[in-house]
């Protein structure tokens, strides 16, 4: 073990409780936020997963010491990510260029007009 | 018994596998095979998390009414707990790379009672949503609804903390067979690879369930 990780180890407990301390705050800073009616939902949306991405690199950089480690395990951890926006980004390009979407009717609603195919575009 | 590496130093470490040069080498490639692992799992959870957000925006209305059959205080109650279990995973980590052998232990036992509170608010959860008929797809059963397809909401509410639940009992085995080998005293600061890694998978574990904790309570 080198000086410097040697000092990093000895300060550990420290960073670990002021981390903590942060992830509680934001925590409460959440659920004040959901509580406030904002003109638009997207809003509250948008500064909630905020939130939470700044709590998930919190616990990625300090608990899973990528901080401190060899880049490639931040690669592995990206590209996860990366990954999945990928599929997020193909299947709202699918959803939002169909023409026609058939309603699911497993379970009939009980208050709901009788289940019709949505018509996004009645030309062809 | 034959690696260059051992025939140069001339002794035998027992947590050294012959197929590695180094104790640094075989660490790195645990941690790396581990990283890899946790990839696939955001996968796992994300193939959920897309399915949620294509059928929030197509049944937004069905969402938000559904989300106020969920107990804000009890999401936030778990969301602490599991932070903290996140602190207290870390920490033994670090009891382990400083040899802090009876602290270890403890400290594993405090994660493994934090997951135990988590499971326990769970069930209270659940068994709420049971009585009231809030289950998922066909066998969504409430009453009196003014909007429909909330069923759907629910679907995903129970296999995104269904899942969630399963990698924490998970969690709970993998931290107790940690346990059993830090009384025996496996662990010191020559070798605390399983502890490292357990601890990287409890994270993740903590991780998924911030995202999971505004978006499924705090919908507005």
């Amino acid at each position: 073990m080198s000086h410097n990780q040697q000092a990093e180890t000895a300060a550990a407990p420290k960073v670990y409780a002021a981390t903590l301390l942060a992830l509680l705050a934001l925590t409460a800073i959440t659920v004040a936020a959901a509580g406030i009616h904002f003109s638009s939902g997207s809003v509250n949306v948008v500064i909630a997963l905020s939130i939470a991405t700044i709590k998930a690199s919190l616990v990625a950089l300090v608990f899973m010491h990528l901080r401190h480690d060899k880049p490639i395990n931040a690669i592995v951890a990206i590209s996860g990510f990366l990954f999945l926006a990928l599929l997020l980004a193909y299947c709202v390009i699918d959803i939002d260029t169909r023409r026609t979407i058939v309603p699911y009717t497993a379970k009939v609603p009980e208050k709901a007009a009788p289940a019709t195919p949505v018509e996004a575009d009645t030309k062809k | 018994m034959s690696t260059t590496a051992q025939l140069v130093q001339g002794h035998h470490d027992p947590t050294l596998q012959h197929h590695f040069h180094t104790k640094e080498q075989q660490f790195e490639t645990s941690k790396l095979g581990m990283w890899l692992f946790l990839a696939t799992e955001i996968l796992l959870f994300g193939g959920l998390f897309v399915g949620f957000a294509l059928m929030q925006q197509k049944y937004p209305q069905a969402f938000l009414l559904a989300h106020h059959h969920l107990d804000r205080s009890l999401g936030a109650l778990n969301t602490v707990v599991l932070l903290l279990s996140s602190f207290t995973m870390v920490m033994a980590v670090w009891a382990a790379q400083t040899s802090r052998k009876k602290l270890l232990v403890w400290l594993l036992l405090a994660t493994m009672a934090c997951a135990f509170i988590f499971l326990g608010v769970k069930y209270f959860e659940y068994s709420h949503k049971f009585h009231e008929g809030l289950l998922p797809g066909k066998f969504y059963s409430h009453k009196g609804d003014t909007v429909p397809n909330q069923f759907v909401f629910f679907s995903f509410y129970f296999m995104m903390t269904g899942l969630h639940g399963i990698h924490i009992l998970g969690g709970i085995g993998a931290i107790g067979w940690l346990v059993i080998r830090a009384l025996k005293g496996d662990f010191d600061a020559n070798y605390y690879t399983p502890v490292d890694l357990i601890g990287l998978y409890w994270h993740l574990v903590d991780l998924i369930w911030i995202y999971l904790f505004p978006l499924l309570y705090l919908i507005q």
